[in-house]
């Protein structure tokens, strides 16, 4: 054997050392969602790239939302990268709980993250997670109905519109409801959506001194809207209804109409599954005329804990999975109408993906959304449909209960909003804000 | 005219209980018909009960997602392990409580029982950072002891209700014969009470390998067993019921049918006396 040969024998095994020495395992706890499944597939891709490999733990939202909150709060390294979201993100790297994402690669292209994106999973201006997907919410129509109705949908309708459209698309003895909205109890669920839509009636949850602010006459009037709409133009039992309920029931061809989060587009759109898939419109969420829309803006977004151990391979899986490269791969393997949606402007200046039906209004909702200025008066919180604060989760979701318990018959929406301006209130005031 | 009364109650009795036993049995039976329907059928108004397109599709995608041997093998381990242990550490405590009681016994069994009712999240912070600081972390032998501490009251509770029953004088004569102690409870109450320890086993299985808040919290990709593989497959915003029907039925399946099989016992250990 030549000197030359065994150098380059020698070369290849020290390359191939390293390279096993380098190789790590990262463990990564996510959410059931379709884009996130549709991740764990393609995790080959980035293993034969880096030579790191992936363990996945999926888990239901609620749950993850627990266990990543344990595990990050004690430090205890079970994860070396968590799927958050926006009201998570600014807590968690205002705490320290978070590694900064400031130093990404050039080829990464962080500029080209919507700016509704990185601003609302940045903290002080620094970066804490990394949007995989981001979505608002807008409008999803039949537009059969609507023709039949006699109506057109406008592009950026008002809720006084909506409401008529509503009772005018009901048609109770063909199990048909003007509008399916969330109801369900939980600061995710339907204390979600009556947040968003309460800013477009000029409502807000706390005042500059964070004062509660529910005892005010714009929260009477979203929930009384809210209430007198659905009454007339909903289905039955919609305060148990959240983003699933009401997905089957305009699947099934049960709604004229449905406000929610935009990713929901691609499944009723899908004809494997929705019933009316070639029936559907699209339209911004609806505004009252006061210069806020009743949109939210969301991102689910990969951060790596400051407890983890494998914080290089961490950043080369984020960089990965939240790149360009990863929507082409996407792209090719399951066409353009499967990409993770919201996250990058260039997505938006893509030909082939400029064909995909709910493409630009998903773009618009998410560029007409502003966490930094979410309500028609000023507010000290940043967060459209939630404030982010650590107390917001729990005190959501006694209010929302409270507001449920409404849509259920079972109080007047005066007796919700006086106990949810109490408890608002107590809450603020032991948590020290007051 | 007393027989025809008697069949008539009878033929009353067995419908009644059938009517119950298949209400009871329905949600099962309906997560199974469902992980044979497409997700369109899964959420088809009015449901489809018998007449839909019969699929295999949401198992292939479970078996092609996810690594359900592992997570088995996880809950066998956990929940054997932790039955095991809580039996070796409950038998010689439920014989010194039933045969050699003293002031005390009866509060003590009280305040064992009293650990129950404490909510698991009140205590979910100091276990999760115990288990960091030993490095228990998402191990299965961490799982076997937090659960073997878990159902520990019930075990000795149970345990204690049936070595009550089994006369103190037949433990005496065999201390007469020259049995010590370790005879005493391996020779003579342990056979005479195996109707009962065996009802205990298999009741304990099915509460660990049921449980879902410790092995959800206390595990990430390693020690996670069935429970885990359920949750990987609930979603709010989609609509995957044929699957997660499809991950639920593979999970309750082998302890399904492992009280199938042991249902003769578990009914006999649970209704009578150890002696009777």
């Amino acid at each position: 054997m030549t000197l030359r040969v065994r150098t380059l024998f020698g070369a290849c095994a020290i390359c191939a050392l390293s390279t096993a020495a380098t190789a790590d395992n990262i463990v990564i706890a996510t959410v059931n969602n379709g884009d996130m499944i549709r991740m764990q597939g393609m995790t080959d891709d980035f293993t034969a790239k880096t030579g790191h490999t992936v363990e996945w733990v999926t888990l239901e939202e609620n749950v993850l939302r627990q266990r990543v909150t344990t595990d990050i709060t004690t430090k205890g390294g079970a994860f070396d990268i968590m799927t958050i979201g926006m009201y998570e993100t600014p807590i968690w790297g205002k705490n320290g709980w978070l590694v900064p994402l400031d130093d990404l690669s050039a080829e990464y292209d962080v500029g080209d993250i919507l700016p509704a994106m990185s601003g609302g999973l940045s903290y002080d201006g620094t970066l804490y997670a990394a949007p995989f997907y981001g979505e608002s919410s807008m409008i999803m129509y039949r537009t059969d109905l609507m023709e039949k109705a006699g109506l057109s949908m406008p592009e950026a309708p008002t809720w006084t519109f909506i409401r008529e459209a509503a009772a005018a698309m009901t048609d109770r003895g063909n199990e048909i409801n003007g509008i399916c909205l969330r109801g369900k109890a939980g600061w995710g669920e339907g204390g979600a959506f009556i947040t968003a839509m309460s800013n477009s009636f000029g409502a807000r949850w706390f005042d500059e001194d964070w004062n509660a602010q529910f005892d005010t006459q714009p929260w009477a009037d979203t929930l009384n809207f809210f209430v007198g709409m659905m009454n007339e133009s909903g289905p039955a039992g919609y305060a148990t209804n959240g983003f699933n309920e009401n997905l089957s029931l305009f699947q099934q061809g049960k709604c004229g109409m449905w406000i929610d989060a935009t990713v929901a587009a691609s499944f009723v759109t899908n004809p494997n599954d929705s019933t009316v898939a070639d029936k559907v419109g699209f339209a911004l969420a609806p505004d009252n005329g006061l210069g806020k829309r009743s949109n939210w803006l969301w991102a689910w977004a990969l951060a790596i804990p400051a407890g983890s151990q494998k914080v290089d391979a961490a950043k080369q899986f984020i960089e990965w999975a939240t790149s360009t490269g990863y929507i082409e791969l996407v792209a090719s393997k399951e066409g353009w109408a499967n990409v993770p949606p919201g996250a990058r402007t260039s997505l938006y200046e893509n030909p082939n993906y400029k064909d995909v039906p709910f493409a630009m209004m998903t773009l618009e909702s998410i560029l007409s959304a502003d966490p930094n200025n979410p309500t028609v008066d000023p507010v000290p919180y940043v967060g459209i449909q939630f404030a982010a604060i650590p107390e917001f989760a729990g005190i959501a979701t006694e209010v929302s209960q409270e507001f449920s318990a409404v849509y259920a018959g079972q109080q007047t929406v005066e007796e919700a909003l006086a106990k949810a301006q109490t408890l608002a209130n107590d809450a603020m005031e032991a948590a020290g804000y007051k | 005219m007393a027989r025809s009364v008697t069949s008539q109650r009878k033929t009353i009795n067995t419908v009644a209980a059938w009517t119950v036993g298949l209400l009871i049995f329905f949600p099962i039976l309906w997560t199974i018909l469902t992980s044979f329907k497409t997700e369109a059928d899964a959420i088809a108004s009015p449901p489809k009960f018998l007449f839909f397109a019969w699929t295999l599709e949401n198992y292939a995608i479970v078996q092609e997602r996810s690594d359900y041997m592992r997570f088995l093998w996880n809950s066998v381990i956990i929940a054997g392990g932790s039955t095991l242990l809580g039996i070796i550490i409950a038998v010689p405590a439920a014989w010194s409580m039933a045969f050699v009681p003293s002031k005390r016994t009866k509060d003590i069994l009280m305040w064992m029982l009293s650990t129950k009712m404490l909510p698991a999240v009140g205590v979910l912070y100091p276990i999760y950072l115990m288990f960091i600081k030993l490095g228990l972390l998402d191990t299965r032998i961490g799982l076997v002891i937090v659960l073997m501490l878990i159902n520990l009251p019930i075990i000795v509770w149970m345990l204690y209700t049936y070595f009550k029953e089994i006369p103190g004088e037949i433990l005496e004569a065999a201390r007469m014969d020259g049995a010590g102690l370790r005879e005493e409870i391996l020779y003579v109450l342990t056979p005479m009470a195996l109707p009962g320890i065996a009802s205990t086993v298999l009741l304990n299985v099915i509460l660990a390998w049921n449980e879902a808040f410790w092995t959800l919290n206390l595990t990430a990709a390693k020690a996670a067993p069935l429970t885990a593989f359920i949750a990987s497959y609930s979603s709010p915003e989609g609509l995957f019921y044929a699957k997660l029907s499809a991950a639920s039925t593979m999970a309750i399946a082998p302890i399904l049918i492992l009280g199938w099989f042991s249902q003769k016992q578990l009914v006999r250990g649970l209704t009578f006396g150890a002696v009777k």
